[in-house]
This record gives C-alpha cells, sequence and structure tokens, in this order.
C-alpha cells in the first residue's frame, strides 16, 4: 500500500468503516510508515476533538413554531362534560364562554409540546422580570386592569382581587406564549411575581391544577370556564397551588 | 432523486399524494420528523452559512417532507430529510450559496505536500466557535462530507446516498476535508502562539 492510498483510507479506518482484511492492510502500512502513523495520530485526535465538541445548532423557537403550525394538527377528541361542570351549571350563554366557543385560538395542550409550551411560559416569565416590562397597565384595582384588556383578546380574561387572600394585584399585559396573544396578569407575593397567563381553552371543561417545576420555576396550569390558565412564580409549590386555589374559589364567588 | 425512486405508482397510494390533511398521516409526520428539528437546521446552516436562508430553506424541507411523507419507507428517517434538505438548498439557493467555491475532484491533494516535522503538529484544544468556523470556511462538498460525517454522525453509505456519488468519493472527500481542517487547525495554533 502507498502513502497516498493509506492516506485516504485511514479516514474510513477512523469512522470504522474498513473490513477487517482493509482495516489490517492499512495498520500495517502505518505501522511501518512513520509519517502515515503521524498522520493517523493527528486526524485522530481532530476527529476526537470535534466530537466533543458542540458543533450543532439549535432551530430557533419561531422557526420551530412556524413549522410546527403548518403540520396539521391531530384530531381532539369530542370533549367529555364534566361533572363539575354539570353540576355547577355554568351557563354557556355567558360573555366568557360564547367569546370562547366563537374564538379559533385554542392554546396547544398536546402533552408532546407541553415541554416547550412550559418553556415558552418561562420565557415570557423572565422577560417580564429583566426588562421592567412587568405591566403594561399597573394597579391594584380591578376595575383598572379588568378593562384596560377589554378589546384587545378575544376573550376579556377574568381578573379577580385576591388582596384578602395574601396576593396583590400589581397590574396587567398582553403576552405571547406558543405563538398566540394572551393576557398576562401578575400578582405579587412578599418579594414573589407571579405571572397568570391566561389564553382561551378549545372549550369549558374543568381540569384540576397540573403542577410542575420548569427551569427553578413552579407552574400550574389548569382549564375553567373556556380559558386556560398557566400561573408561574419563583415562589414554593405550596404558596403556588394555593395561589391557583384562591383564584378559582374567587372565580366561582364571582369576584 | 431518492423522492421519485422512492414513489409508489399504485393508483391508490397516488390518490393519498400530497393530502397535507390526513391527521393520521400529519400525526405520524410530527412524531417521527419533528425530533430531528435542530439537526436539519444545523445542516442547512452550514450549508447555507445564512441564518436566515436557513430558516427558509428548513421550513420548505419540512413542508416537502410532510407532502412526500407517503413515499417515505420507514427505517432511520434523519437521511430522508437531509436528502430533502439538500435539495431544497440546491433548488433555492442554487450553487452559488448553497456550494461556495468549488474545487475540482482531481485538484492536487493537500495532503501531498511533504511534512517537514510530521510530528510537530501537535493539534490543541480548540474552542467550539474557532471548530465552527473552520468548518463553515470549507468548500461546500467538503462541508457537506464533513458535516453529514462528523456533525450529523452519518455512515459513508448514507452520505454516498444523500450526495449521490460513490462511497469511494465520499471517502476521498472526507480525507480532503480532514487535511483542510488540520491545515486550518494548526494554523490558529501558530496564531495563538
Amino acid at each position: 500500500m502507498t502513502c497516498d492510498e493509506a492516506n485516504v483510507l485511514m479516514h474510513a479506518l477512523i469512522d470504522g468503516e474498513l473490513d477487517a482484511t482493509r482495516a489490517s492492510d492499512v495498520e500495517a502500512h502505518v505501522a511501518g510508515c512513520q509519517r502515515c502513523a503521524a498522520e493517523l495520530r493527528q486526524f485522530r485526535k481532530m476527529r476526537q476533538a470535534m466530537a466533543g465538541a458542540n458543533l450543532r445548532l439549535a432551530a430557533p423557537a419561531a422557526l420551530r413554531s412556524r413549522i410546527e403550525a403548518a403540520i396539521p394538527a391531530p384530531v381532539s377528541r369530542a370533549p367529555q362534560p364534566s361533572r363539575r361542570f354539570l353540576l355547577q351549571g355554568f351557563a354557556f350563554g355567558t360573555a366568557f364562554s360564547a367569546a370562547a366557543a366563537a374564538s379559533v385560538v385554542f392554546f396547544v395542550t398536546r402533552s408532546g409540546e407541553d415541554e416547550r409550551l412550559l418553556g415558552d411560559v418561562v420565557s415570557a416569565h423572565r422577560r417580564s422580570l429583566q426588562a421592567e416590562h412587568l405591566a403594561d397597565v399597573r394597579s391594584t384595582d380591578l376595575k383598572v386592569v379588568r378593562p384596560w384588556f377589554s378589546g384587545k383578546l378575544a376573550a376579556v380574561p377574568p381578573v379577580i382581587d385576591l388582596a384578602g387572600q395574601g396576593f396583590t394585584l400589581v397590574g396587567g399585559r398582553l403576552d405571547t406564549v406558543d405563538g398566540q396573544p394572551v393576557a398576562a396578569i401578575v400578582y405579587r407575593r412578599d418579594d414573589h411575581i407571579i405571572n397568570l397567563f391566561v389564553g382561551v381553552a378549545g372549550n369549558a371543561d374543568h381540569t384540576a391544577a397540573l403542577g410542575e417545576t420548569v427551569q427553578g420555576f413552579n407552574t400550574q396550569r389548569w382549564n375553567d370556564r373556556g380559558f386556560r390558565f398557566i400561573a408561574i412564580s419563583d415562589m414554593g409549590t405550596d404558596e403556588l397551588r394555593d395561589f391557583h386555589e384562591k383564584f378559582e374559589t374567587g372565580l366561582r364567588a364571582g369576584a | 432523486m431518492m423522492l421519485a425512486g422512492r414513489r409508489r405508482s399504485s393508483g391508490a397510494r397516488s390518490a393519498m399524494a400530497g393530502d397535507v390533511h390526513d391527521p393520521e398521516r400529519a400525526r405520524r409526520f410530527r412524531e417521527a420528523a419533528l425530533p430531528h428539528l435542530d439537526e436539519v437546521y444545523t445542516l442547512a446552516r452550514y450549508l447555507l452559512r445564512n441564518a436566515a436562508d436557513a430558516d427558509d430553506a428548513v421550513q420548505e424541507c419540512y413542508l416537502r417532507a410532510l407532502k412526500h411523507f407517503h413515499t417515505f419507507r420507514g427505517g432511520p428517517i434523519r437521511p430522508w430529510l437531509f436528502a430533502i434538505l439538500r435539495n431544497t438548498c440546491k433548488s433555492a439557493y442554487g450553487q452559488r450559496r448553497f456550494a461556495g467555491q468549488e474545487l475540482a475532484e482531481d485538484a492536487v491533494p493537500l495532503w501531498s505536500d511533504p511534512q517537514e516535522t510530521p510530528e510537530a503538529g501537535v493539534l490543541r484544544r480548540c474552542d467550539e466557535q474557532s471548530i465552527r468556523d473552520m468548518v463553515s470556511a470549507l468548500p461546500g462538498q467538503f462541508r457537506e462530507a464533513i458535516v453529514l460525517r462528523e456533525i450529523n454522525d452519518l455512515s459513508y453509505s448514507e452520505i454516498a446516498e444523500i450526495v449521490g456519488v460513490p462511497i469511494g468519493t465520499v471517502m476521498s472527500r472526507l480525507a480532503r476535508a480532514r487535511s483542510m481542517l488540520r491545515t486550518a487547525w494548526l494554523a490558529i495554533e501558530e496564531r495563538a502562539q
């Protein structure tokens, strides 16, 4: 075997693409040729360095969203009427659910995309904390915050006063989660900020709250009255669960 | 080539062709193809060397892949996606951006240059961005070969099928690409010293 041949074949050797016979031919040549042996060492080292480096690039989130949006969504099964929903007799004729039913904006609920959804929520939460852009309307008065949202979204989100329960209303703003415009209602307890993202759900079902920790933040998400809620904060799991309960109770009380 | 070769001609199949709204097919496509988005995007970035073009090419690639998903016969989906991406890049961006400056296959190989002291070139650790830049600076066909092999982890036969060349050509392009990379690598070290 000549050096020129060995210089090509040694790459196939490095890549594990040579059969045993050819591999031993190359190795025999390298064993007797100092220069080719040095080459092989160098290329092996280079390959190792490349394999150890992260040379891949992550697709931008916007590109991912565009592609996901272009693939038809799975057909959702007909929603089962929830027992709680029936018992409480929440009428479909209210402004909330009518708007929800008329809306074509759905939060994505497929489990495979939950991770991305939550990642988006974390980003939106972080953004709100860093850029001094916590609230477009700043007020502890829901008579100020609630009307601010009207006309800005497909349905006016419920804003509830929870000051008596230890959660102070800070204000509200519009944000984007999962490519959809959503309301962000901001509450505070001590030093902890809660962003409550409210989007329109595909149906009026009530779902139990699901708590997850993502990138160090606690989240609680649930559906109720045609809305999809996602609360996120750096407060403890129990505290955030408490927030969810207080919010639901307040919503039920018609606050 | 690949798409045409894999297309079935039966009437029933062609009736399904392009039915991107079939929810079951969309679901299977989503599960099979979306997990590889970062890899497809990586290949597009290295091939086109431009973020905005890569965005467009990847989106177009996924639309085409969904449309032609009925022609996918199972097995690893990555080579199939890469082949579609490559065709998308070629048709949309032409030879200019896709390949950059090409070298003739029979140009004098760099590895023939006699090394004064073979042991002298000790490759040091190089940071990731430098390696990416060196790979990006390679001429098109060599860049493509090295990215498919080193970054996308494909076998020679998979690369040969995607690129449409014999396995021997894949091997010689890789040898050539690595020689060029080594030259660049050693040059960085000289600057560092």
